[in-house]
């Protein structure tokens, strides 16, 4: 009886012990779980913690919308009846000129102006009518109204289309054209009705089709961003955070922050938490530079790295981009017709009309000091003919604090020249006298050069060049970035063209390595002779105990 | 020209503290090594994440010990068994090259205030008084790397230190090498290595110790 009563505290104890024991790994992980989070990644999740949205308006109760309209005119006279400011706003973005500083009327840098890419060439000073489908406008006029519906509308529809087709039906004016025409009215109306911020499918409906098509141009823009997975993109992924653009291209007096150019998107590398009303246009404005547990070495990273090097391991993830576009094969024809073929990926990789494309996916990017701001030719420089022309090209260096290794998408083109002039040459693609009707370069590009007030002196050539992306979307999660050897490696470092700098596994001293391991194994061998002979000799340990 | 009467005698050579300096030392001084040379790319082994995180840990680890033992060596005035000295040096250097194969004795025995042999009071007093703390010191500055701004370094080169610090790694790995194949040359192969982890070495007789090896010579007596 005593020694029952004395054993029973031992095994509550020890069962108590045991208890204890299991429960360490939960307490342990419980608390490693508060502390294991990274500051810059607590201060993002603050960042984005609540953002509901309240509206005082209810678009489909106002009387100025509950009408059939006829004519882009009147939509968006319908709604400047009330956002009085809101278009000439627009109309001094960059959105609606497409000029950098309309103030520099000699460089002219934008699309509208004397800027060029190695895609589609020019806008010719948009007398090409087919580039200007993506102008904020109505129709292809750039004099017309603005489309205020085209990034505000969530109601996805051709606008343009739908007020050609009910002027079309209500010209005609029969009861069934009449019918269609009213139907059509009706859902403009709801499309009207149906306003809000930009969401991603509104920036997309131009920002994903650049160059003319479904991920042509950016790399990290393209469709597969409608509606996006986390592991697309960690920040809009539907199954996540379901980021929209303008969550982080904040907007002032509609001018959307984010345009890299002629210079950078930010000068500062603020966070919220130095300045609540910062732009949220950069990683670190949410992140801060410290965005990694503290202590880890990747912190130490972001003074010389962007987040977007190792963060975007590839870009075009989901779907294909355009990496090469050689003009100079185009103009064949098969049987006497403009023809076409298609690549793996379904896309043209050769058309008459332009000539041979390459296509990719999962495209490692290439890497470059960069300070947020890209150089490039227009239409007025010269170029070098000789090697490879650069249209566009980061700007930045290592010495600079500036800059940081950024990716890039490199697109290769191959486009025409002025032999005499030594500048690059702005075809006319479209329309009648365009080269996609013709297949006539000499004509295009007289054309062309007219359109731009620019000469041609009649002999041209074709020339290899090169224009850059800055690839910042498509951010994977944290498990999928880059690991350490990606680019401290020997052998296959992403950063091998990156001369000028001491980058620890990547570069070694061979002169040094020789003699070190030289030394190594001169010192192996000595001690290996004088064992052997130690051996041989017999006269160390043993024997001397002998004598 | 030696004046060993070839008896051995067992004496208490290396202090707990000392034992436990060398062997940690031995420690850190590999681990620094494997993770080191991978992080420089010669082999891979624990991944390059891995190799850095622990290299930098150890590394100052390292920095942290040899404080103790800077503060050991000139509290106890161990230092002056590293006043390097000529005085039989010759016959040190004969020893291993010739006297060794012949069964000859060691020159210079050792003792406990005379451990070290003259080769040995310049090897370890370069080791310990201008290697280690060169490679301490470039390991410290490579990874402050991002904070010479602030302490004013600017001008000091990555590419500099990490040299140095590399050409110091292969020195200290080829000190290695020796230096565990000269443990072997006591009177029997695992008598140096046994001192150094229970502290006792048979050593010749007191005898053929001069008077001049002694680090003071009150403890003769």
């Amino acid at each position: 009886m005593e020694i029952t009563e004395r054993k029973q505290p031992l095994l509550i104890y020890m069962v108590l012990f045991v208890c204890w024991l299991m429960l360490l790994p939960v307490m342990a992980s419980a608390a490693a779980s508060t502390e294991k989070q990274a500051p810059g990644r607590s201060m993002a999740q603050q960042a984005t913690k609540s953002k509901k949205l309240w509206h005082t308006s209810d678009h489909s109760k106002h009387k100025v919308l509950q009408k059939d309209f006829t004519s882009g005119a009147e939509l968006t006279q319908a709604c400047i009846s009330c956002h009085s400011e809101a278009e000439t706003q627009f109309h001094k973005t960059i959105h609606w000129t497409w000029l950098a500083d309309p103030a520099d009327k000699k460089r002219a840098y934008g699309k509208a102006g004397n800027s060029l890419n190695n895609f589609c060439i020019s806008t010719n000073r948009t007398d090409d009518a087919s580039c200007l489908a993506c102008h904020p406008g109505w129709g292809t006029s750039t004099e017309s109204r603005v489309n205020c519906l085209v990034c505000h509308s969530q109601t996805k529809m051709n606008f343009d289309e739908a007020i050609t087709d009910i002027k079309g039906f209500l010209e005609e004016g029969d009861d069934e054209s009449k019918e269609m025409a009213r139907e059509i009215q009706a859902e403009l109306r709801d499309a009207a009705q149906n306003i809000g911020l930009p969401a991603r499918q509104n920036c997309g409906s131009c920002h994903f089709y650049g160059g003319g098509g479904d991920g042509v141009k950016h790399g990290d823009l393209d469709t597969s961003l409608v509606k996006p997975s986390k592991t697309l993109d960690v920040h809009m992924g539907t199954d996540g955070q379901n980021f929209t653009c303008t969550r982080c291209h904040t907007t002032t007096l509609h001018n959307i922050s984010g345009r890299v150019y002629t210079q950078p998107a930010a000068t500062d590398r603020k966070s919220l938490v130095e300045d609540d009303l910062v732009n949220k246009i950069t990683c670190e404005s949410c992140h801060t530079d410290q965005p990694h547990k503290s202590g880890q070495k990747m912190n130490e990273h972001t003074d010389k790295v962007a987040c977007q090097t190792c963060h975007i391991p590839d870009f075009a993830r989901v779907n294909p981009t355009k990496m090469s576009w050689d003009w100079a094969q185009s103009g064949k024809l098969k049987d006497g017709k403009k023809f076409k073929t298609k690549d793996e990926f379904g896309k043209f990789d050769y058309m008459s009309i332009k000539g041979q494309m390459k296509w990719a996916k999962n495209v490692k990017p290439d890497y470059f000091w960069y300070n947020g701001a890209i150089k490039s030719v227009t239409a007025k420089d010269k170029i070098d003919p000789a090697g490879t022309a650069r249209v566009s090209w980061p700007v930045g260096d290592q010495q600079d604090a500036n800059s940081r290794i950024y990716p890039f998408k490199v697109h290769i083109g191959n486009q025409p020249y002025d032999k005499i002039n030594q500048t690059l040459l702005m075809p006319l693609l479209s329309g009648q006298k365009g080269y996609w009707n013709t297949l006539d370069w000499n004509e295009a590009l007289t054309v062309g050069q007219t359109s731009m007030g620019l000469p041609f002196s009649g002999e041209f050539d074709f020339v290899e060049t090169t224009y850059v992306f800055p690839i910042t979307h498509m951010v994977a999660p944290k498990d999928n970035s880059l690991s350490c050897t990606a680019c401290h490696s020997k052998t296959d470092s992403r950063l091998a063209n990156l001369k000028g700098f001491y980058m620890p596994g990547r570069d070694v001293s061979s002169f040094l390595n020789f003699a070190g391991w030289g030394a190594v194994l001169a010192s192996l061998i000595g001690v290996l002779i004088h064992a052997l002979g130690r051996f041989l000799s017999r006269g160390n340990g043993k024997n001397r105990k002998e004598d | 020209m030696t004046s060993n009467n070839g008896k051995m005698k067992n004496i208490y050579l290396y202090a707990r503290f000392e034992r436990l300096w060398h062997w940690s030392q031995t420690l850190l001084i590999i681990i620094l090594l494997l993770t080191g040379f991978e992080v420089n790319g010669a082999f891979k082994l624990f991944g390059f994440r891995t190799a850095v995180e622990v290299h930098n840990f150890v590394g100052l680890t390292w920095l942290i010990a040899f404080a103790f033992f800077v503060f050991w060596i000139f509290t106890t005035g161990e230092w002056r068994q590293y006043i390097p000295t000529t005085k039989k040096m010759f016959s040190v250097v004969r020893y291993y090259m010739y006297g060794i194969f012949r069964g000859e004795p060691h020159p210079v025995p050792k003792r406990k205030d005379a451990k070290h042999n003259p080769l040995q009071r310049i090897v370890y007093l370069i080791l310990a008084a201008l290697l280690l703390p060169v490679q301490m010191i470039t390991g410290f500055l490579y990874w402050g790397y991002n904070s010479w701004g602030d302490w004013g370094l600017s001008w000091l080169s990555l590419q500099v230190v990490a040299l140095i610090h590399i050409a110091g790694a292969f020195a200290i790995l080829s000190f290695v090498v020796v230096h565990v194949y000269m443990i072997t040359t006591g009177h029997t192969i695992f008598a140096h290595t046994r001192a150094m982890i229970t502290g006792w070495e048979e050593v010749a007789d007191k005898e053929s110790v001069g008077d001049w090896e002694y680090k003071t010579k009150a403890k003769t007596a």
